[in-house]
């Protein structure tokens, strides 16, 4: 993975400087809390419900060994003793002091660590697929260019204050697994006809409560221009975003007012100027950059290994594991490994420090000491021989961490919500709690399969719910916490937002509605038909239909 | 004390302000909300300048004057004697439009000051607008901050084509000094250093 060179640390040595004297002055009162406040949230420092929230850039979700074990440190000492991976592979600490900041940023620092920019109006995190590098449907490894893009991105100074979040996505794969549709900009690495590394440019999408899937802008983009071509568009965006009305203030609004060919003449207007200027990608500095992310000492291995076909027949609860957590790998004899952040009964996406530095101990034993976040809030150890697989598997389950439910109904994305975030209408994480309960039967859940499930605490939408298969929402009713619930939204290629299938439901009542939804699934799939598909071939009519029958005959019988 | 920095090769100082800052007067219409239409984009919730406004511009007789563009736009046949002794210089505001400026002073660099005023601090767009000054128009002479410009802003200032800042005077400006140089190698090239990291050190 990418390592800092002396004008990498400089920068977030720098950083630290500058931000221990901003907390200093706000704290002496020479900042107000309105000048503070962007100054804070560059730094990823929430203000929340019961304390600041601090998100660190685990950038495009990539971690060594000694940074995980330098996270679970600091979680240990200024928190308590754990933390929070998003679903923009960052991580979270809920309860730091104010104070104590800058200490933990000079910490993170010593690891090359930081976190410039995780909020605030301005370029976030450029993330993109956990399997970056060792996919086999890969065409372009990603890592490189997305390196070259944070660097570029890290104090841009004419886009330090945009009018909103700005969200970068990129992919190297046939199957889009960084959602690039639901980012401000996305961008699809291809090899052209001519075999060049080219890009395929989205903009325009996003979550948040105005879903929209972006829109193509470019088709075609050589590479070394990624970054003048991205300046066209901030800049135009950064002029003529909206200001006034922070609902209305991402670049998917201005996109859908101006229409894509009018936003694309501005952008392309601009770009005549900005193009070949020093910004320009050279073959050298990528060349630089993709020495970092060069393949792993890999062995040559078998494509089979004995000890694991023994260990699959004879072990039923290895088996369960491997065919869920086991990702294929472009090396024979290696698969990527999830560890699954998503236990029955516990915040999905949680891990104690402990956790931590047992993931931290597994990667360096097993997976040439790194390990990446996806966006699903797990963590993803990506080279582990086949013949390993075994040991990593006990291991990990006395941690906890080897839940066999990747992919299936219980390994749900879920955001903090109301038990931290000061913005939600509802809880959340009860209600992934109480799913993962309903449905701890394993038979049960792999006989259900491939199904994902979104839970955001309000219409921000940090949950992805638009985009799960099943996504709740939860909503404010007179002072009382419901939930909406959607059908149909996914990501990958053929990405969709999801259908409301009707009137929201209380807390108590959302395993149960769960539970039905399956059953019509289960009733009407045909084959190996995964929930998505039975959803898109019927419609939401027949599960809306079971769903309310009971309330509906309640309704009628003047129980409700 | 005066609170305008300025950079003179390179070197920040606190100096006394040569020009005097002409606003416009109060305007006597409501503020018009949520423009909506996307032609009215840039202005969406600013103020839109009235005739009367114009009009209504005291502009001091003597010495050097910075106007607002509306007013410059209108009353340049006005000030044009003035602007041949190089006295006149320019404002905008962060939604009014660089094209404007250009079409009613073809030569910008008959301008010896053009300034960006920027209502809150957290209004970016006045980066873009130093950047187009100095990349696309070719503007060579002082560009100031004034307005909401505080020290947390003026790396990205500096960095975006800006060589002079009017501090809000509620701050030290000699303690803001310091952070003109929060950083010593910014990664990738702006105004004020063209070049990425990639291009100027052998990485
Ligand atoms: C607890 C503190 C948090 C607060 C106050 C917060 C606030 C917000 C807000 C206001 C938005 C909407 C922005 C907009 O649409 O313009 C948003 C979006 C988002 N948040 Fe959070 N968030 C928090 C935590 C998280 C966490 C923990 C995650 C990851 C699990 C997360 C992931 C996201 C994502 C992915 C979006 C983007 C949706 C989109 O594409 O528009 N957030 N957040
Ligand atoms: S979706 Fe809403 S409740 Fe959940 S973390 Fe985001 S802002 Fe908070």
């Amino acid at each position: 993975m990418y390592k800092y060179d002396e004008i990498d640390q400089s920068l977030v040595d720098e950083r630290v400087a500058q931000y221990r004297d901003q907390t200093k002055r706000y704290l002496v009162g020479q900042l107000s809390d309105d000048e503070f406040r962007p100054l804070r949230l560059q730094n990823g420092l929430y203000i929340q419900r019961h304390a600041p929230m601090l998100r660190i850039a685990v950038p495009y979700g990539m971690l060594s060994s000694k940074q995980l074990h330098k996270l679970a440190d600091i979680a240990s000492k200024y928190d308590k003793a754990y933390g929070h991976f998003s679903t923009r592979q960052n991580m979270q600490l809920n309860w730091p002091l104010l104070e104590d900041v800058p200490d933990i940023l000079a910490e993170l620092a010593k690891v090359e660590m930081h976190a410039i920019q995780t909020s605030g109006n301005c370029i976030r995190n450029i993330t993109t697929d956990q399997f970056a590098g060792v996919a086999p449907d890969e065409v372009v490894d990603p890592r490189a260019m997305a390196e070259v893009m944070r660097q570029w991105s890290t104090f841009h100074p004419e886009f330090a204050l945009l009018p909103r979040k700005f969200k970068i996505a990129v992919s190297g794969t046939k199957q889009d697994r960084a959602i690039v549709q639901a980012h401000d900009i996305g961008m699809e690495f291809y090899l052209d006809a001519q075999q060049q590394l080219a890009i395929k440019v989205w903009v325009g999408g996003g979550l948040g409560r105005t879903p929209i899937l972006g829109t193509v802008i470019r088709e075609h983009l050589e590479w070394q221009h990624a970054l003048t071509y991205c300046e066209a568009i901030v800049r135009v965006y950064n002029l003529h975003g909206r200001r006034d009305n922070a609902y209305k203030a991402r670049i998917k609004i201005l996109v859908k007012a101006l229409g894509i060919d009018e936003f694309k003449r501005q952008v392309e207007e601009e770009w005549v100027h900005l193009k070949d200027a020093p910004n320009t990608i050279t073959e050298a500095e990528l060349a630089r950059v993709a020495q970092h992310f060069e393949p792993m000492p890999y062995e040559v291995l078998a494509h089979h290994d004995a000890s694991y076909d023994a260990a699959i027949a004879s072990n039923p609860a290895f088996a369960a594991w491997a065919k869920r957590s086991l990702h294929a790998h472009k090396m024979p004899g290696y698969r990527a490994v999830t560890l699954s952040l998503k236990t029955h009964g516990q915040a999905p996406g949680d891990a104690s420090s402990e956790q931590m530095h047992a993931v931290a101990d597994l990667a360096a034993q097993y997976s040439f000491g790194e390990l990446r976040v996806s966006h699903e809030q797990n963590l993803i150890l990506a080279d582990v021989k086949l013949s390993d697989t075994f040991a990593l598997w006990e291991k990990a389950r006395a941690q906890g961490l080897a839940s066999p439910n990747i992919g299936l109904l219980t390994d749900i994305i879920c955001c903090p919500g109301g038990d931290f975030c000061s913005l939600a209408n509802a809880k959340s994480i009860p209600i992934a709690q109480a799913i993962q309960m309903q449905f701890d039967n394993l038979d049960y859940l792999h006989d259900i399969g491939e199904l994902e499930l979104n839970i955001s605490g309000c219409m921000n939408a940090c949950g992805h719910h638009h985009i799960g298969h099943i996504g709740i929402l939860g909503i404010d009713k007179d002072g009382s916490e419901w939930y909406q619930v959607t059908l149909g939204g996914s990501q990958g290629n053929q990405a969709s937002l999801g259908t409301v299938i009707g009137p929201s439901f209380s807390a108590e009542e959302m395993p149960h509605v769960v539970e039905k939804l399956i059953s019509v699934y289960l009733s009407e799939r045909n084959g190996e038909e995964r929930f998505i598909d039975t959803v898109r071939r019927l419609g939401i009519a027949p599960f809306k239909a079971h769903v309310y029958a009971d309330k509906n005959a309640a309704k009628a019988e003047g129980i409700a | 004390m005066s609170h305008l920095i300025t950079l003179q090769a390179d070197v920040a100082k606190i100096t006394e302000d040569a020009w005097q800052f002409v606003a416009l007067p109060p305007s006597q219409q409501e503020v018009r909300k949520q423009a909506g239409k996307v032609v009215l984009f840039k202005l969406t919730g600013e103020q839109t300048v009235t005739p009367e406004q114009i009009a209504g511009t005291l502009i001091p007789a003597n010495g050097k004057v910075m106007v607002p563009l509306t007013v410059f736009i209108a009353r340049k046949t006005e000030l044009q004697a003035r602007l041949d002794q190089h006295e006149v210089g320019v404002w905008l505001d962060t939604h009014e439009s660089l094209t404007d400026l250009n079409q009613a002073q073809e030569d910008l660099n008959a301008l010896p000051i053009i300034a960006v005023h920027v209502e809150r601090f957290a209004d970016g767009r006045i980066f873009s607008l130093g950047t187009l000054l100095r990349s696309r128009y070719g503007f060579k002479n002082e560009l100031r901050a004034v307005g909401d410009v505080l020290r947390d802003q003026l790396f990205f200032l500096k960095r975006s084509g800006f060589n002079s800042f009017a501090m809000r005077t509620d701050r030290s400006a000699t303690e803001a000094i310091a952070s003109l140089n929060d950083f010593s190698q910014p990664y990738q090239g702006a105004v004020d250093e063209a070049r990425p990291a990639f291009r100027r050190y052998n990485r």
